[in-house]
C-alpha cells in the first residue's frame, strides 16, 4: 500500500497540522511516512499544502507531482490540484466558498461541508479534524487506534485534554462526507 | 655554557620566567611585545594557572605568540580571536583563557567579534597591543593610527577625510555592560611595566569572578614602522599616541572611572 | 540501538542527533532553510541535561570560529547554516582543515548565486568538494536523502571526524531539511568524561599539564619546505580517506542498462524515476552518492564498463557530473539534467530526460 497525499487550503485551515497527525499516526502503526510542506512556485497564491505520503514500502521521493488523493480546502487550491490527481484517484472538496465544482470525469469525487458543520458547532478550531475523518471513511489507511496515538504524539501535552475533542470530531466528518462522483 | 654556569645562584636577581618557553622572539628590537608577553607569562606563573591557561593569538606580529609561552594556545584567524575564545571558554570553563591581539585584528577587521564577545560578556581576558600601525604587513595605516601620521597606506599622512577618524575602541567598550573591567597601560619604562603587570594581574583574577570581559589596552611602540630609533619612538608615543590614547583605568568593577 | 521511534523534521533530526550524540557544543546563526537546528537546541535545553553548550554567536564567521576554539580544546563541536551562511564559513573551514580540527557542519542548500532564494538547491557541490576556501584541502562530504540519515549521519561524522582529525561536512538541502519522515532515535551516548577527552584528542588545547609540552593548534608554517611536508600529510589522510570511508547505495544496479547518479533530494526523486521506468519495462538502476568526498570513483568505473549510459540528477546548473565523468572515463555516453535556482524537478521529467538524453 502506497497512499500520496497533497492536502491543501488557505494558512490558518490547518492544513500542516492534519498532514502531520496523519503522518504521525502512520508512524505509530510503523508505516513508512514523509510529511512536505509546499516548497517553490507551489507556495505562491496564498495557499499552504503539505504532501503526505504513507506506505508500506520506503518511499522515494517526497516530491511528486500526481496524487492518489487531493484534498482541497478553497478554490485556488481545487484550480491548482485537480489536474493533479492521478486517474481513477480521490477528490474531497470542501464546497464553502466554491464557486467552480470540479469537472474531472476520470477521478473519484467527493465533498464535506466541513467548514459550514464546524461553524454551526462552535468547533472551528478541530475543523481540519472533520475533513481528516471524511479522508478516513474512504481510504481507513491508518487504523483508529494509532489515529490516538498520532493525536497523543502531535499535539502537545497541555493540549492532550483536547484529543477527545479531535476524535469526536474525525467520527463526525465519517458522517458528513458524501459522494458527487463515483468511478 | 649554560646562563647558570656564570651566574652564581646567590648573585642572580633576575631570570626568565618558565611560563614563558626557550624560543627566540622574532620582535625587533625596542618593541613592546616582548615585554607585554613576559609579564602575562609571570601573571600566569604568580597565580599558578600555567596547566589551566589557553591563550589564542592573532594574525600580525605576534601570530607565533604561541611559540614563547609555554602554555596551551591557539592561533585564530584574522580578528577572530575573541570568538575563538568564546568558545573555549564556555566549553572550559575552570580555564583562563586570554586572547592577545593587535590593533589591526581587534579593532578593524575582528570588530564584530570584539564587540559581540565584550556585549555578552565572556569571562575571558583580552589583551590589545596598540601601536597605531600594521607591523607584521609592513606599517600600513591601522584603524588606531593617529591624524597626520604616516604609513605605507597613508604616505602623506593621515587624512580625516580620506581615512576616518583614529579609533578609540577601548572607550567604546568599556561603555558596553558586559566589560568588567577595561584599562589603558603601557610597558615603555619600568614604572609602568610594573602597572601593566598589575592590571593583566587584576584582568586574569577577573575571570574567577564570572563577570565578564577584563580587557587591557597596551599602547605600544612600534619603532620599525614608525621609522625611528626605539628611544625616539618612544618619546614619540609620549608625545604623540598618549594624548589620543592617554594611560589609566577606564573602568573599574564595572564602574567607568573616567570619562 | 534504536530506542524511540518519532515524526520528524530534517533539520530537528540533526538537532537531536547533537545532543544524542554527545555533542559538546553548538554554535550557530540563524538562516533559512535551517533555523529549527537552533531553534531545537534552545527549546530542549541540553545544558540542562547532558550539559552541552549551545549559543547563538553574531554571525557564520564568528559562529565557524567559535567551532574553531572549542573543537580545538577536544571537544565535540558543531554548527549548521545555509549556503549564504556557508560561503562566509569558509575563512573557517580552510583554517579547521589546516589545523586538522575535528568538527561537524551542517549545509541546507539553497538556491543561489548571492542571496539567491531559500528553496532547496544542491549548487553548493564545488564548494563543499573542490575547496571552497583557499589551499590543498578536502572536507569529509556525506550527503543524507532522509531524515533517518539525517540524524545517523550525525553519529557517523563524530566517528569519522576524530579518526582522521578532519572536518565533516553533512551536506543536505532544504527539502530534507524542512521535510517530516520516521526517524528511530537512539539512546544517548554521554559526553566524553574528561579522561575519554585527553585519551580521544592527546593534542586538544585544554590546559597544559605537568610534564607535557604545550599543545599549539595553528595552520601556520612560514617554512615552505615543512609547509609541503604537512600538505603532503593532508594529501595521505585523503587518500586513505579514498581507501577506506567510501559510501554510496546502489539499486536495481546490476541488471540495468541505464543508471542515475545523484545523492540527497535529488536521488530521492531519481528513485521514483527509477519505480516508474522499471514499470515501463525499462532496465533503470540508481547509483546513490552517500559520500561526496570521498568520491566513489571505484564503483562508477565499475558500472561505466557494464551499463550504457548514466543520467546525473542534480539541482544544480551540472557540478557533480564532472566528477562522475571523471571516474567513468568517458567510456559511456553520460549526461545531466538538473532544475536550480530552488525548483525541485518531478519523478517525471527525470524520466523524461533520461529517455531523451541517454536512451533516444
Amino acid at each position: 500500500m502506497t497512499e500520496e497525499i497533497i492536502i491543501a487550503g488557505f494558512g490558518g485551515q490547518g492544513v500542516l497540522s492534519m498532514g502531520k497527525i496523519l503522518a504521525y499516526s502512520g508512524v505509530m502503526e510503523d508505516k513508512e511516512v514523509c510529511w512536505m510542506p509546499s516548497y517553490g512556485p507551489e507556495q505562491r497564491g496564498g495557499t499552504a499544502n503539505v504532501t503526505v505520503i504513507v506506505s508500506d514500502e520506503r518511499i522515494c521521493s517526497p516530491i511528486i507531482s500526481k496524487y492518489d488523493t487531493a484534498i482541497v480546502l478553497n478554490q485556488q487550491s481545487l484550480d491548482k490540484f485537480e489536474k493533479s490527481v492521478k486517474p481513477g484517484g480521490l477528490l474531497i472538496y470542501d464546497p464553502n466558498g466554491i464557486t467552480h465544482a470540479p469537472t474531472r470525469k476520470d477521478i473519484n469525487i467527493y465533498k464535506i461541508a466541513a467548514t459550514q458543520k464546524a461553524q454551526e458547532m462552535g468547533i472551528s478550531k478541530v475543523f481540519n479534524m472533520v475533513v481528516l475523518g471524511g479522508f478516513l471513511k474512504l481510504k481507513p489507511i491508518v487504523g483508529s487506534e494509532f489515529i490516538h496515538k498520532g493525536l497523543e504524539k502531535s499535539l502537545p501535552a497541555r493540549h492532550h485534554n483536547l484529543i477527545p475533542q479531535n476524535e469526536e470530531a474525525i467520527e463526525l466528518g465519517k458522517g458528513l462526507i458524501e459522494a458527487v462522483q463515483v468511478l | 655554557m649554560a646562563n647558570l654556569d656564570i651566574v652564581k645562584p646567590e648573585n642572580l636577581v633576575y631570570t626568565k620566567t618558565k611560563v614563558l618557553t626557550d624560543a627566540t622572539m622574532h620582535y625587533c628590537p625596542g618593541c613592546g611585545h616582548g615585554t607585554a608577553h613576559r609579564i602575562i607569562a609571570e601573571v600566569i606563573d604568580e597565580l599558578g594557572i600555567q596547566d589551566k591557561t589557553i591563550g589564542v593569538s592573532p594574525v600580525g606580529c605576534s601570530v607565533m605568540a604561541y611559540n614563547y609561552f609555554d602554555v596551551d594556545f591557539q592561533e585564530a584567524a584574522h580578528g577572530r580571536a575573541p570568538a575563538v575564545a568564546t568558545a573555549i571558554k564556555r566549553l572550559n570553563p575552570d580555564c583562563y583563557v586570554f586572547t592577545y591581539q593587535g590593533d589591526g585584528d581587534l579593532a578593524a577587521i575582528g570588530t564584530a567579534e570584539t564587540i559581540h564577545a565584550c556585549n555578552r560578556g565572556e569571562n575571558i581576558t583580552m589583551v590589545f597591543i596598540n601601536n597605531g600601525i600594521y607591523g607584521m604587513t609592513g606599517g600600513q595605516m591601522a584603524p588606531t593610527t593617529l591624524l597626520g601620521m604616516k604609513t605605507a597606506t597613508t604616505p602623506y599622512g593621515r587624512d580625516q577625510k580620506l581615512n576616518g577618524w583614529p579609533f578609540q575602541v577601548t572607550e567604546l567598550l568599556a561603555e558596553l555592560p558586559g566589560t568588567y573591567y577595561v584599562t589603558r597601560q603601557s610597558v615603555h619604562t619600568p614604572a609602568n611595566v610594573r602597572k601593566a603587570k598589575a592590571a593583566l594581574k587584576k584582568a586574569f583574577e577577573n575571570q574567577k569572578l564570572e563577570k565578564g570581559v577584563s580587557f587591557v589596552e597596551i599602547v605600544s611602540s612600534c619603532n620599525s614602522g614608525w621609522k625611528m630609533t626605539p628611544v625616539q619612538a618612544n618619546k614619540w608615543m609620549e608625545e604623540n599616541m598618549f594624548p589620543k590614547y592617554p594611560l589609566g583605568d577606564i573602568k573599574v568593577d564595572g564602574e567607568i572611572v573616567k570619562k | 540501538m534504536a530506542k524511540e521511534l518519532k515524526l520528524m523534521k530534517g533539520n530537528e533530526a540533526i538537532a537531536h542527533a547533537m545532543i544524542a550524540s554527545g555533542t559538546d557544543g553548538y554554535f550557530g546563526y540563524p538562516i533559512t532553510p535551517q533555523s529549527e537546528v537552533m531553534e531545537t537546541l534552545m527549546a530542549e535545553k541540553p545544558w540542562e541535561t547532558t550539559g552541552m553548550v549551545v549559543l547563538q554567536a553574531e554571525s557564520e564567521l564568528a559562529s565557524i570560529n567559535m567551532v574553531y576554539g572549542g573543537a580545538a580544546t577536544g571537544k565535540k563541536v558543531a554548527t549548521s547554516s545555509s549556503s549564504p551562511g556557508i560561503s562566509l564559513m569558509q575563512e573557517g573551514l580552510t583554517y579547521l582543515a589546516g589545523a586538522e580540527i575535528p568538527c561537524v557542519i551542517m549545509n541546507a542548500m539553497r538556491g543561489g548565486p548571492g542571496l539567491g532564494t531559500i528553496q532547496p538547491a544542491q549548487s553548493d557541490y564545488f564548494q563543499s568538494v573542490k575547496g571552497g576556501g583557499h589551499g590543498d584541502y578536502q572536507l569529509y562530504t556525506i550527503a543524507p536523502s532522509s531524515v533517518q540519515e539525517m540524524y545517523d549521519f550525525v553519529f557517523d561524522a563524530w566517528d569519522i571526524a576524530f579518526k582522521y582529525r578532519n572536518p565533516v561536512l553533512i551536506l543536505t538541502d532544504g527539502a530534507i531539511g524542512q521535510c517530516m519522515e520516521k526517524c528511530y532515535v537512539r539512546e544517548f551516548v554521554p559526553r566524553w568524561t574528561e579522561e575519554e577527552r585527553r585519551k580521544n584528542a592527546p593534542w586538544g588545547t585544554w590546559g597544559k599539564p605537568a610534564g607535557r609540552g604545550h599543545n599549539i593548534i595553528t595552520s601556520l608554517e612560514l617554512d615552505s619546505a615543512r609547509q609541503e611536508v604537512f600538505n603532503e600529510k593532508l594529501q595521505r589522510k585523503y587518500r586513505e580517506m579514498e581507501e577506506k570511508e567510501v559510501r554510496f547505495e546502489a539499486l536495481n544496479c546490476e541488471d540495468a542498462d541505464y543508471i542515475f547518479v545523484a545523492y540527497g533530494t535529488s536521488a530521492r526523486i531519481a528513485m521514483k524515476s527509477m519505480e516508474l521506468a522499471r514499470a515501463k519495462g525499462l532496465k533503470v538502476g540508481l547509483l546513490r552518492l552517500i559520500t561526496l568526498f570521498p568520491f566513489p570513483k571505484k564503483e562508477i568505473a565499475r558500472l561505466a564498463a557494464k551499463v550504457k549510459g548514466m543520467l546525473c540528477v542534480e539541482m544544480s546548473a551540472g557540478q557533480m557530473i564532472e566528477d562522475v565523468k571523471l571516474a567513468a572515463e568517458c567510456k559511456i555516453p553520460i549526461e545531466h539534467y538538473g532544475r536550480f535556482g530552488g525548483i525541485i524537478p518531478t519523478p517525471e521529467e527525470v524520466l523524461e530526460a533520461m529517455e531523451n538524453k541517454i536512451i533516444k
